[in-house]
């Protein structure tokens, strides 16, 4: 299983959930963060002085999947989040050890 | 009931009304200022705000008004009501300067300083302007024609304000490395509130200060002061959009709001002085001063998080000058030097009363909070009581 990471522009926040949910994704955890990569911040005027935001808004997307589902989903969050513009965000594999779901005790692939 | 009768309860309740618009200016003020500062500081701003109306009011009550105005007698309105129409405004001229120490000062000192304010320094302004007058006579007696208080109250709380932040110094951080640190707003329709609560207040704030509706001749002075009033405070709102575009092609909200403030200070002298059009031009001037104030005194390091230095110190002065320049009427005593007389007498002594009084509370109990609770916020150090606990502290 891997856990897939995706930091996106908010206002594509909806667009990607389609595109996970048709492509069969049953849940996903959100959050929202704040962060600049190549693009950085950009500045800001109050009262008649410029200042600096470094930080801008961005959501992320967790969902973890089977192994087999990796590029497909990958592939799925890239059309959807894409503008083409700088600060679309990336996207994070990692491995997922253990999976347990609280209510019923399944493990791993069943609890997914 | 006679005719008599009839003008003095028409002026009490006009005197009545007048203080209730003048009293809404206080939240008007605590909307104000606790939308333009850090959401870790808004509670204590609003808790100053609280204190002042009522510390600033009952050291009127029990000192200031006798000192002012000699005696409580009164025969052409209630005694009670001409007392509580003036009591509104003491608690105004310590909101102007408290909005602008905010996010460091101590609520124990400032109290303590309240307290003096309302119960003998602006006591003694009003004594000397509008009040018993115990300059009369000297070479310092005053014919200074200011209607409503651009320089009695606005310039007043300006000059004290003043000698604060000289003594305060800015907010932690604020000039860093010799350079501005931005510290924005946390609630932008805050401050809108608060303005537009100011900008209906100002109604009673001069339309009240014309002292009496009862007569025709009265009733149409009131309402041309009204109208003045809310035309300056256009005037300013607009040529601060206007400049802010042109100077960085951007709408900065909080700046037009406090253009407004400054057209409606500068009008607060003499709106029952002009016609209809004057006070488009006094507005106008009002809010141009602010948007080149704001950065000259960020220049000078005088840290004013409000603007208040701006609106009420800068407005204040020009508000009593423009009553000189365009209304000057030497058979009725108002004459340009006299104005200027009155602006340099109150601020030189209200500059330096409130100074020496700051420096002395300042040497017992430290006005200025520390580092690290201006880092923690002053709701958590000063009141234990966060104005927003379930959001995110902003950095």
């Amino acid at each position: 299983m891997k856990k897939i990471e995706a930091v996106i522009k908010p206002f594509k926040l909806e667009d990607v959930k389609d595109a996970l949910t048709e492509a069969g994704i049953s849940g996903m955890t959100i959050s929202e963060v704040k962060g600049y990569g190549r693009q950085q911040g950009h500045s800001e005027l109050y009262r008649g002085a410029e200042y600096v935001v470094d930080f801008l808004p961005k959501v992320k997307v967790e969902v973890v999947v089977p192994d087999s589902e990796v590029e497909n989903i990958i592939e799925k969050i890239v059309e959807s989040a894409r503008t083409g513009k700088i600060g679309d965000g990336k996207i994070f594999v990692t491995d997922i050890e253990k999976v347990v779901r609280i209510r019923t005790g399944e493990t791993d692939e069943e609890a997914l | 009931m006679g005719a008599t009768d009839f003008s003095y309860i028409i002026d009490t309740f006009f005197a009545l009304f007048a203080m209730t618009l003048i009293i809404f200016m206080v939240p008007g003020f605590a909307m104000l200022e606790a939308g333009l500062v850090r959401t870790k500081n808004v509670t204590a701003v609003l808790t100053v705000n609280t204190m002042i109306y009522a510390v600033a009011s009952m050291a009127f009550l029990l000192i200031g008004y006798t000192l002012a105005f000699g005696s409580w007698e009164n025969d052409s309105m209630s005694k009670w009501a001409a007392f509580l129409f003036q009591m509104a405004f003491v608690g105004k001229v310590i909101n102007i300067m408290s909005g602008g120490v905010s996010e460091r000062v101590r609520i124990i000192p400032l109290t303590i300083f309240t307290v003096i304010m309302a119960a003998v320094i602006y006591p003694l302004v009003v004594n000397i302007s509008w009040g018993a007058d115990l300059l009369q006579g000297t070479v310092l007696d005053l014919n200074m024609y200011d209607l409503a208080g651009s320089t009695v109250i606005h310039s007043t709380g300006g000059w004290a304000l003043l000698a604060a932040i000289l003594i305060i110094g800015p907010r932690k951080g604020r000039y860093a490395d010799g350079k501005v640190k931005v510290i924005p707003a946390s609630n932008i329709p805050l401050v809108v509130l608060g303005a537009f609560i100011l900008w209906i207040g100002w109604f009673g704030f001069n339309g009240g200060s014309v002292g009496s509706i009862s007569s025709k001749e009265n009733a149409d002075a009131v309402a041309l002061t009204v109208m003045n009033t809310n035309t300056a405070g256009l005037a300013g709102a607009i040529i601060v959009g206007i400049l802010m575009y042109i100077k960085y092609r951007k709408f900065d909200i909080t700046m037009i709001l406090n253009g407004a403030l400054g057209g409606l200070v500068a009008i607060t002298a003499g709106p029952d002085l002009y016609d209809k059009y004057t006070p488009i031009l006094i507005g106008a001037v009002g809010g141009a001063l602010v948007v080149f104030a704001v950065p000259f005194f960020d220049k000078l390091k005088i840290d004013d998080p409000v603007g208040a230095l701006s609106v009420h110190l800068v407005n204040g002065i020009w508000g009593t000058v423009a009553v000189g320049i365009f209304a000057s009427n030497p058979q009725e005593g108002i004459t340009l030097m006299g104005q200027l007389k009155g602006i340099a007498v109150i601020g030189l002594f209200a500059f330096v009363s409130s100074f020496i009084v700051l420096f002395v509370i300042n040497k017992i109990i430290r006005f200025r909070a520390s580092d690290e609770a201006q880092v923690e916020g002053l709701d958590v150090n000063e009141c234990g009581l966060e104005a927003y606990p379930e959001f995110k502290r902003a950095i």
